[in-house]
């Protein structure tokens, strides 16, 4: 008995330990730092034009009108759509490819594995910047600008996505992709119903980070279409900006309404990442 | 049910050889054990008659029909594998389904192979979960449900019960030879554990560095190992090595010769040959704890006791010998005291001998 209460005891002051307080008070302050924007983006996006510059958070006289004015204007309806288009194909396709190069990559021997490997990631060490004019060169080549595919083309295999799975797919045992050898499995079937099952955690993660990098992606976006029926939703919602002065309360309702998918996004996929850590924890 | 027949075969890697052309028949139903250290080539051996591994050179037949080239899935063989290699998304139902996969069987069917594959098992009530929440043995158990629901025509065992701890370790070794007698059907087990070997095997092929050492059933192996090697590494505690030479027509224990009484059989002595290093080789279980003063056998050891381990039904005692250490079996009832000169006795049939240079078994 008296064990247990000891227990208890430490378990309490476990939670005050130093070394806690710290790390709770550094969290917080960087979740104010992360959440202040936010909080702003949706109190302007209550205000009326003639409030933007009035810093109160809490609006004076909240209203929806800038909410009515933007979901009412077809064009937003219109970016919005395209960039849901977009970020859901380029995500599929990415977790499509990269887990099939990756699988490639981390579970079968070939002459020059290495090296394949090393050239993809070799391409992460390029800056967007500098790839943007070889894309655009190739995309007027082409005839794929103002073309939805010009926009995707890009994102459509990443060298970080492979990266991201192969490390997943080292970590699942051969015991499980020779078993279904032996099963009588093809090999596309043992990657399909074997090996992507068990990293599930890792597509989730990619899922989220290509979905949302997409999403708020602008500058290729914005180079590669003149259209703006083709605008994506930063590039129109910088679009907003340009042709009628700055309506920070308006931007900031198109960038409100933008982080809903997002957020959507996140809370679908999260928790599958939980549910693969907790399935790894219990694996042991 | 089939046949497997390996001839000279060969594993290479690159310029590495890990099996150096074995050959080795495996009947019909028959249950055989490939033993040995890590390393010395059996999983590899197992891995080449699954299809796993490609076969560098020799003949593999299984049925009759040699298989060097064929993928795994056309072989009909099934495996159990060191991890079970049960998946943690899918159901145990869904798990022991996964052995059917090229099957052309229907749905209903399928699912009611399943479900006598699991009472064969008593994993009936567990069909709908996953592995996460099955113990290790019932793991262990999908596992070969896994393998069996297929009926292939054999079965290999790649360690399957290593992870297991010690207690359900002799549970399933149980488990695995009744199902043995049940399906009748051709197994191939690979492990490093001797006692495993001895208790599941109709043969046992002991292995070293890739090649075969012997091949002979657990008594056999136990009575008469053909070397060294084969003798230390079968039975426990591993059995008693002792140097000496044959002079003078009768076996010369050297540093030991006072606390080693040996018979004078010049016979014996002639024909392993005058002047030849040997190993003399006697089992712990061999030795019989002589009352002070006499002794009714041909062979004694005396010597003074280091360490006395009682194992419940017997004690095993270390003696030192004026050059080296010999373990032996005693009665539990018998108290030992570290330093007391004690000695056993043990029959001319128990020594074995074995050639210094070569290691090999004479005589």
């Amino acid at each position: 008995m008296s064990t247990h209460s000891e227990r208890g005891a430490f378990a309490v002051y476990g939670n005050l330990r130093p070394g806690r307080i710290v790390a709770w008070t550094i969290l917080f302050l960087g979740g104010i730092v992360m959440v202040t924007p936010l909080l702003f983006m949706f109190s302007t996006s209550l205000k009326s034009a003639g409030h933007v510059y009035d810093l109160r958070l809490i609006p004076e006289q909240p209203t929806l009108a800038n909410y009515v004015k933007v979901l009412s204007d077809g064009r937003f309806a219109r970016w919005f759509l395209n960039s849901t288009l977009i970020a859901t194909l380029v995500t599929l396709s990415c977790l499509f490819f990269d887990s099939l190069v990756a699988y490639t990559l981390a579970k079968f021997t070939f002459p020059g594995r290495r090296l394949v490997f090393l050239a993809i990631l070799s391409t992460l060490m390029i800056p967007t910047e500098m790839l943007v004019i070889p894309w655009y060169l190739m995309a007027s080549k082409l005839g794929w600008i103002d073309t939805y595919w010009g926009i995707m083309f890009p994102g459509l295999v990443t060298a970080f996505g492979v990266f991201l799975m192969r490390q997943f797919f080292e970590t699942v045992p051969n015991d499980f992709l020779e078993a279904a050898r032996i099963d009588g499995l093809n090999e596309f079937a043992i990657w399909w119903k074997v090996a992507l099952p068990l990293v599930t955690p890792a597509l989730s993660a990619l899922a989220i980070f290509t979905f949302l990098g997409n999403w708020t992606a602008f500058f290729w976006p914005l180079i590669v279409t003149t259209d703006p029926f083709l605008y994506t939703l930063p590039v129109g919602l910088s679009s907003f900006a340009v042709e009628q002065s700055i309506q920070w309360e308006l931007i900031m309702t198109g960038a409100a309404l933008a982080t809903l998918p997002t957020l959507a996004i996140f809370l679908f996929f999260q928790r599958y990442i939980v549910r693969g850590v907790m399935l790894a924890g219990v694996k042991g | 049910m089939a046949r497997i027949e390996l001839e000279r075969i060969v594993k290479r890697y690159g310029s590495l050889t890990t099996v150096h052309g074995i050959d080795l028949t495996i009947d019909d139903g028959e249950f055989v054990v490939l033993v040995g250290p890590s390393g010395c080539g059996k999983s590899t051996t197992l891995r080449m008659i699954a299809g796993l591994e490609p076969i560098s050179g020799g003949t593999l037949r299984i049925g009759g029909e040699v298989v060097n080239d064929r993928e795994p899935k056309y072989r009909n063989i099934a495996m159990v594998f060191q991890n079970y290699a049960i998946y943690p998304h899918l159901t145990v139902a869904q798990n022991i389904g996964f052995g059917l996969y090229t099957s052309r069987l229907s749905k209903a069917a399928k699912q009611e192979r399943i479900r006598e594959t699991a009472r064969a098992l008593s994993l009936e009530p567990y069909l709908e979960r996953r592995p996460a929440a099955l113990s290790g043995g019932q793991r262990q158990r999908v596992a070969i449900g896994r393998a069996m629901v297929r009926d292939p025509v054999a079965f290999l065992f790649d360690e399957p019960l290593s992870n297991l701890d010690a207690q359900l370790r002799g549970q399933m070794r149980l488990e695995i030879k009744q199902l043995h007698q049940r399906l009748g059907s051709t197994i191939v087990f690979v492990t490093h554990d001797q006692v495993e070997a001895m208790s599941l095997a109709d043969r046992i092929v002991v292995m070293r560095d890739g090649r075969i050492l012997q091949v002979g059933s657990p008594m056999e192996l136990y009575n008469r190992p053909g070397d060294v090697f084969t003798a230390r590494f079968i039975g426990t505690p591993e059995m008693n090595m002792i140097d000496a030479v044959i002079s003078g027509g009768r076996i010369d224990a050297g540093a030991n010769a006072a606390s080693l009484r040996l018979p004078d059989d010049a016979e014996l002595a002639h024909r392993v040959g005058q002047g030849r290093e040997i190993i003399l080789g006697i089992r712990p279980q061999a030795l019989n704890l002589l009352a002070a003063g006499r002794s009714d056998y041909p062979i004694t050891i005396e010597g003074r006791v280091r360490v006395a381990e009682p194992h419940g039904p017997e004690t095993f005692v270390l003696l030192d010998l004026p050059q080296g250490s010999v373990v032996a079996r005693a009665p539990s009832t018998v108290p030992f005291r570290a330093g007391e000169a004690v000695a056993f006795g043990a029959d001319i049939a128990s020594l074995l001998m074995f050639d210094k240079q070569t290691e090999a078994l004479l005589g």
